[in-house]
């Protein structure tokens, strides 16, 4: 009995940690897509650029 | 005890996601596809920043530029005008879904729709021309 609540508790904890692999692949990396943003309008629109001349 | 154990391992494998994501918190933009459009934006931007200069072309919501004020272009070049914003705006779609295919999401396109309406709008002059969240035109 104490063994097979162990393997629910056990399956629960690994339901867990596979959705949340999952959670952090599909997860939307929204600074770094800000990030991007800008440096690609800066490029099309020629704004002055601080860091790096190309 | 060994359950004990285990469970602190299980517990330790839940930081493994959070390390991966981590490492990669840029996104891809350097694919020959995206080069190219932002150099064909960046020739076609001489032509349309006198319109949204005098308010005639606005930036959109959703990422893309639209025709404001007709009146503010001359009959003439009303055509020239259209074109453009359909050449810009086919762009910017392409651009939004290259860098998603690019980041191997096709499913963040959307988001980084939103993204680029919101940077776009941002980054623009003032006396420019967008819409803001209701969909009204405003000045910036």
């Amino acid at each position: 009995m104490k063994k097979m609540l162990f393997y629910t508790n056990l399956s629960v904890l690994l339901g867990i940690f596979l959705s949340a692999c999952v959670t952090i692949n599909i997860y939307f990396p929204a600074a770094a897509a800000e990030k991007a943003a800008d440096k690609i309008i800066g490029e099309v629109w020629q704004l002055e650029e601080k860091e790096e001349q190309e | 005890m060994n359950r004990t154990i285990l469970y602190f391992l299980l517990m330790a494998l839940f930081l493994v996601p959070q390390a991966i994501y981590a490492e990669e918190a840029n996104l891809e933009v350097n694919t020959p596809a995206i080069a190219s459009l932002k150099q064909s934006m960046q020739a076609r931007h001489a032509q349309l920043v006198a319109n949204y200069e005098n308010g005639a072309v606005g930036f959109t919501k959703d990422g893309l530029v639209a025709l404001r004020d007709a009146s503010a272009v001359p009959l003439a070049q009303r055509q020239h005008v259209n074109a453009l914003i359909s050449a810009e705006n086919q762009d910017r779609n392409a651009l939004y879904r290259e860098i998603a295919r690019a980041n191997n999401h096709p499913e963040w396109e959307q988001q980084i729709r939103t993204t680029f309406g919101q940077r776009w709008i941002k980054l623009a002059k003032s006396g420019w021309w967008y819409q803001a969240a209701s969909g009204s035109w405003t000045q910036k």
